[in-house]
């Protein structure tokens, strides 16, 4: 027998840990940066790395002051006063009147400017601005800053998805989309899935190879045909060609192929017993089914109806080609695409509506994983 | 918004009522016609069996027909017509193609797709497999690795394009890539418009998602082989190496194969990250992103739509002749 050695175990050991951990991080680290982002504070999202989230960052921005009409008397001089700050979270380090060189003045500092009036700029934004003749300018003076921004998180992306980008509209859409397309094309795959497993008829096995080859055939072969159908019977009832009924059977024919598979597969795997006992017993097959297959079937019937949603739900291109783009049939994925073309450079925008399309997939995905590997492996691993 | 939630529950409602009132109604219809009572008992008794599988088949049936089988040969003849469908044209868009320089550009970028995509996969998808099944936290691991199949590939794009994002060398990058090159001291680079390079940065969203799938499939394999080999192999002196190339490997080849069929067929039907990162510019053009460009283009050019179409069904029917046959050799073995 031979004694492994302890300590080239404890160096592989110690590989593998650091391996799968290189593995993990470098797979989730980008979703995380979505999600961290989506929450960040739009300005910082846009000029610092979403890794930099909780630190203070610096930020080179300006803000205005009063015009001649903010002024007051005070003491025989002229002031001008206020803030050039939007929001109070930001503390400024250095300014300037030009954004060449803004550190020129640190804030607490007064600058005195060629008219010889003085200004002076606290860290917090409030500026006092002194002059001996009266201010007659009609626009404020531009005060360029480096300020320190400390991290800010909030849920203003969300808002702006749901209430102005009409994401929240796209939600329900998608909801739409799925449910019927989900439910629907599961009774009719298990009546047949069925009958190919239990019941005697010619051309059983022609019919099911069929069904085998259907499983790939690309859906763009089908796109073109079936919208000139779709386009043509909206023309002769004089609606649109682009209705939900349209891509609920759509999705419904798409997924009938793997339905069939995989239930027929896992019916086929139940006792042979138990249902040859209930023919002897009396029983016809439509009682053997309600009664027997589908309560036994559950697992199967579940796991097809994970993928169906996540596939209906993640699904662009039926959608792109079945559905409008108005504002009650355009789906998340739609959406989703069409703002990466227009707010591109707007990743506040981006990351929460991303975020939106994915967190019902991924609730679904962790809450059955379950069943969905075990779909997962039943559809594929052969001996 | 409640009304159209409410149209969704009631189609839902109405479908499945469907379904259930033909179901229900026509087996109830078949027994009431061919009852058991009565002389011709036994003929009824048989009749009902000939026709009973029919009833149970005919909704599933019709719906491939229409979606499926149907499309297939409409697709053909469609690819010897004109641009709406009307006119017979011959050979004229197949000669397009092969002339077309967006075509071939497209059938050579999914070839690479091809090569790297699903041995991609499989090898990272078998070296978590392996990794995680050793460890106490493999589950978690492996549950982290298997998350992205559940993102849209339109989700995974903008995921991504953030992670690619470029800004101009003097400013901070926000992209992680880019972040990253510069730490190491290099020129940060506009990943998706990088000529030739940006195909593989399209490509790694996709080996990002099916990983996930290649390992979960692998790791069930790799439980299915007896502890017994592993052990038998470890007393005759073979390291963690060798019995990974030389017994798991081999052991869990058709798996291996069924794994990478699969992530082929997704390959050629690659559309959405292509669609949602470049729409096929800065030449990444794939068949699939072009077929759909050719469906509305111009009002929509049907014959050459259909001939980029056959090429991926020509891609695809080596697999579906493959699968077929393995089929059949596993219902013989029942």
């Amino acid at each position: 027998m031979i004694i492994r050695k302890p300590k080239s175990l404890t160096f592989g050991k110690v590989f593998n840990h650091l391996a799968l951990l290189a593995l993990v991080l470098l797979w989730i680290t980008p979703t995380i940066g979505l999600l961290i982002s989506s929450f960040r504070d739009k300005e910082q999202l846009a000029y610092t790395g979403w890794w930099t989230a909780l630190s203070t960052s610096e930020q080179n921005a300006w803000g205005r002051t009063g015009t001649a009409e903010d002024q007051v008397k005070k003491d025989g001089k002229f002031l001008i006063s206020g803030t050039i700050l939007t929001s109070n979270e930001k503390t400024i380090l250095t300014y300037n009147t030009n954004f060449k060189n803004l550190s020129a003045y640190k804030s607490g500092e007064s600058m005195i400017f060629k008219d010889g009036s003085l200004f002076t700029l606290e860290s917090d934004g409030k500026y006092e601005w002194i002059s001996q003749k009266p201010f007659t300018h009609k626009r404020g003076k531009r005060i360029f800053y480096v300020a320190e921004v400390p991290p800010m998180f909030s849920l203003d992306n969300y808002r702006e998805v749901l209430a102005s980008e009409n994401v929240g509209q796209s939600f329900v859409n998608t909801f739409t989309v799925t449910i019927p397309a989900t439910i629907i094309p599961i009774m009719i795959a298990a009546f047949a899935a069925y009958a190919f497993a239990w019941m005697e008829f010619p051309g059983r096995q022609f019919l099911f190879v069929c069904v085998v080859g259907l499983l790939v055939v690309p859906l763009q072969m089908s796109l073109i045909p079936l919208l000139t159908m779709y386009n043509k019977i909206g023309a002769f009832f004089g609606t649109e060609g682009k209705s939900y009924l349209g891509i609920w059977l759509a999705h419904t024919g798409f997924g009938l192929p793997l339905a069939i598979y995989l239930l027929r597969n896992y019916m086929g795997s139940l006792p042979r017993d138990i249902i040859e006992s209930a023919r002897i017993d009396g029983a016809s097959h439509f009682q053997i089914f309600t009664k027997l297959v589908l309560p036994l079937s559950v697992p199967a019937l579940a796991s097809f109806c994970i993928f169906q949603f996540l596939w209906v739900w993640n699904d662009l291109l039926v959608a792109l080609v079945f559905l409008g783009k108005q504002d009650d049939q355009i789906v998340l994925t739609s959406k989703l695409r069409e703002l990466l073309g227009s707010r591109g450079d707007n990743w506040e925008i981006l990351t929460s509506s991303a975020f939106i399309s994915i967190i019902v997939p991924l609730f679904v995905f962790f809450a059955l994983q379950r069943y969905f590997v075990r779909g997962l492996v039943t559809g594929s691993v052969k001996a | 918004m409640v009304t159209q939630l409410l149209s969704a529950f009631l189609a839902v409602v109405l479908g499945v009522g469907a379904c259930t009132l033909y179901y229900v109604g026509s087996n109830f219809l078949l027994d009431l016609a061919f009852t058991d009572s009565g002389e011709n008992a036994v003929r009824n008794s048989r009749q009902r069996g000939a026709i009973r599988p029919w009833l149970f088949l005919a909704p599933a049936l019709l719906i491939l027909s229409i979606y499926l089988v149907y499309p297939v040969f409409e697709t053909l003849r469609l690819s010897f017509y004109n641009f709406g469908g009307f006119e017979f044209v011959g050979l004229n868009n197949y000669i397009w193609a092969t002339k077309n320089p967006e075509f071939l550009l497209a059938i050579g970028n999914n070839f690479m797709w091809l090569l790297v995509v699903p041995s991609l996969s499989v090898a990272f998808g078998l070296a978590v497999a392996v990794l995680a099944d050793k460890l106490w936290w493999g589950t978690l691991a492996k549950s982290l690795i298997f998350m992205p199949m559940a993102i849209s590939f339109v989700g995974a794009s903008v995921i991504w394009k953030f992670v690619y994002d470029y800004r101009g060398p003097d400013t901070d990058q926000i992209g992680s890539l880019n972040a990253f090159v510069m730490m190491f001291g290099f020129e940060p680079q506009a990943w998706i418009t990088l000529p030739f390079w940006n195909n593989f940065f399209l490509m790694v969203i996709l080996v990002w998602i099916q990983t996930g799938f290649a390992m979960v499939i692998f790791s069930a394999a790799l439980r299915g082989i007896p502890e017994a080999t592993l052990e038998a192999a470890r007393i005759d002196g073979a390291g963690e190496i060798q019995i990974f190339f030389k017994i798991m490997v081999p052991q869990i080849m058709g798996t291996i194969m069924v794994v990478w069929t699969t992530i082929t067929i997704i390959v050629l039907k690659i559309f959405d990250i292509v669609l949602a990162m470049t729409n096929g510019q800065w030449n990444t053009e794939v068949l699939a992103n072009l077929m759909f460009d050719w469906m509305f283009r111009g009002g929509g050019d049907s014959g050459r739509g259909s001939i980029v179409a056959l090429m991926i069904m020509l891609a695809v029917i080596p697999i579906m002749i493959w699968n077929i046959r393995n089929f059949r050799k596993e219902e013989e073995a029942r």
